[in-house]
């Protein structure tokens, strides 16, 4: 346990001293970050205004709070594993990784930790600046918080897990970025980045509350928000706990085949 | 070549049979490692089928190997491109299952990737970097500290030391990307040697280097293993690597092993031809009957001569003609070498 939080901390800086290599890139890539939420967001409030100042349940201020409060959670459950793994392969790196005697899972968790808090504090000040923009309104109870903080937490788990696991792919096949598509385009659908979930039609919500991609990013958005009782919440946290088992079990199975396939194939 | 000479060749190659090393460090038995290819065909038909169906590839690239390294032994591995070193070498550090055989390294089973066995070991493949990209290496030294182990005060005095043997100093503060190939590699060799590995596996560790990065890099190996008594096993297309460091070689080609055994015998057998050079007056006589005349400049010729003519022609030369100077050479490592793998193939 000393061991790992050793690493950890090692890693930290590693990623602190790459990130700062790139200062540009860094900004370019905060600023993709807030684009994405901030055109659902016009496109949603138009909508709201031409329809009276509201779509079902939410007005057209309640639609600022929520784009950008998903904004923020989007940010922190967000990783980069998927778009990494192949290069890792293709470039011999995971060869590296593999003659280390400690799992290369480690390093990616503390990497993406890392990059969270240099990027966190920048957009939280922006969202802030949105907020006032677009009239956001965010009344939140201490009570709140405290439900918020394990749902974002367990998100984030849920989703470095459900990510890892899927990027393992690329032991298998060159083209991932197939795979990836296809992961990108149900996680925009179905975690509630598109639109708040109770406004899609409503066998898609049953999907998104079956599949894994919700609990990433829409919980704990709309937990923030007040939108869940707390009976739901609770119901809530355990289907995030019962994925995050799934992909443990998933991680470790997937892992130890792609290895086998790796190390039969060779890179 | 027909079987029956080839078997002579093999004979004559294998020839003193070595005895086997008491209590090796290495040892490898009958190792194997075929690959399976997926195998696409020409012409759109061969295309849709292979959508379907596709043909498997069997592609043999270590057969049924056998060598043992001694504590402390540093091994020269030589063989043509794809001639399975680099498969091999990556059985032997566990990045590959091989397909049949053992092996057994330290008294482990590399491909079970111990992380007892990994703490141990290490690979250096002097295509391929570990060190990240973009920042100091000094920030990957540290993370393979914390990784490997190393206690801090253990951690200090290995990276003076090895700052010292490779004049590392104001590099180690250089982005890597900002490095020379030579000064990269120096970097490279030092981040997988922090953690004091017992053994060493090296893949082209001077690969594109200049003669002098490449002479620093070997005398830095040679070091190393005197020092810690460590155990190497390298590769490297340039034979001063090999002449330099190892006393005893293995050789394969197409993934079999042609020699083991010392590279002065390697290099015996197959040095069928000396170089005598002769310095005279001018460049007009004609040296035809005394041998194969390869150049001649100022007065200084160069003979190609038959190895067991070496000493009869030489006497003829200095009794025949007004001869200044006389030196008699051995052809270029890389020569007889090359020799070995062409006779192989033929």
């Amino acid at each position: 346990m000393k061991h790992l939080y050793r690493l950890y901390i090692q890693q930290f800086k590693t990623t602190f001293a790459t990130m700062f290599q790139y200062r540009a890139m860094l900004v370019i890539w905060m600023i993709g970050q807030i684009l994405e939420p901030l055109v659902y967001l016009i496109v949603w409030t138009i909508v709201s205004n031409n329809n009276g100042g509201n779509v079902r349940n939410y007005t057209t201020t309640a639609f600022a709070s929520y784009f950008i409060v998903l904004m923020l959670v989007n940010q922190f459950t967000y990783t980069w594993v998927m778009y990494d793994y192949e290069y890792r392969i293709r470039e011999g790196l995971l060869s590296f990784a593999l003659l280390r005697p400690v799992h290369p899972i480690h390093s990616d968790v503390a990497d993406n930790i890392m990059s969270k808090a240099i990027t966190l504090p920048v957009l939280t000040v922006i969202a802030i600046g949105l907020a006032f923009a677009f009239h956001a309104s965010l009344a939140v109870t201490p009570w709140m918080v405290v439900l918020f903080i394990p749902g974002l937490l367990l998100a984030f788990s849920l989703r470095f897990l459900l990510e890892w696991t899927l990027a393992q792919a690329a032991f298998w096949t060159t083209r991932v970025s197939a795979i990836n598509q296809i992961y990108f385009f149900l996680l925009l659908f179905l975690s509630g980045q598109i639109a708040p979930l109770s406004l899609l039609p409503h066998p898609i919500q049953i999907a998104a509350k079956i599949l894994p991609f919700y609990w990433t990013i829409g919980f704990p958005t709309e937990l923030l928000l007040g939108k869940i009782t707390f009976a739901g919440t609770i119901e809530g946290i355990g289907i995030q706990i019962a994925w995050i088992l799934v992909c443990i079990v998933l991680v470790r199975v997937v892992w130890r085949a792609g290895v086998k396939v790796y190390s039969a194939v060779g890179q | 070549m027909s079987n029956e000479n080839k078997n002579n060749l093999n004979n004559s190659l294998s020839l003193p049979a070595r005895s086997p090393t008491a209590n090796p460090i290495v040892h490898i038995s009958g190792l194997s490692k075929t690959y399976t290819v997926n195998q696409q065909e020409e012409g759109a038909k061969a295309t849709l089928r292979g959508i379907f169906r596709r043909k498997k590839l069997e592609v043999p690239a270590v057969s049924d190997i056998s060598f043992d390294l001694a504590p402390g032994e540093i091994l020269g591995f030589l063989g043509p491109n794809g001639a399975g070193k680099t498969t091999t070498l990556k059985m032997l550090s566990g990045l590959l299952y091989p397909t049949s055989g053992t092996a057994t390294v330290l008294g482990y089973t590399p491909w079970k990737r111990e992380r007892a066995y990994l703490q141990q070991i290490t690979l250096v493949m002097g295509q391929r970097a570990q060190l990240v990209w973009d920042i100091p290496a000094i920030h990957s030294f540290e993370l393979n500290r914390v990784i490997y182990r190393i206690p801090s005060d253990d951690f200090q005095r290995i990276l003076k030391e090895l700052t010292e043997l490779l004049e590392l100093g104001p590099l180690l503060t250089k982005p890597v990307r900002n490095l020379s190939l030579g000064e990269r590699m120096k970097c490279e060799i030092a981040a997988a040697l922090l953690h004091r590995p017992k053994v060493v596996f090296l893949d082209e560790p001077t690969i594109g280097l200049d003669v002098t990065m490449q002479r620093r890099i070997r005398a830095f190996i040679a070091e190393y293993n005197r020092r810690f008594e460590a155990t190497v096993l390298m590769t490297s297309h340039y034979m001063a690597d090999v002449a330099a460091l190892c006393k005893r070689v293995v050789v394969i080609h197409h993934g079999r092993l042609l020699f083991d055994g010392e590279l002065a015998l390697l290099l015996q057998k197959f040095t069928t031809h000396k170089t005598i050079v002769i310095q005279m007056g001018e460049c007009q006589a004609d040296l035809k009957v005394y041998g194969e005349v390869l150049s001649c400049e100022d007065g200084r010729y160069t003979l190609r001569v038959p190895k067991a003519e070496t000493a009869r022609i030489t006497e003829r030369l200095l009794a025949d003609l007004p001869v200044v100077d006389l030196l008699v050479e051995d052809p270029p490592i890389e020569e007889v070498i090359d020799r070995v793998f062409t006779e192989w193939n033929r």
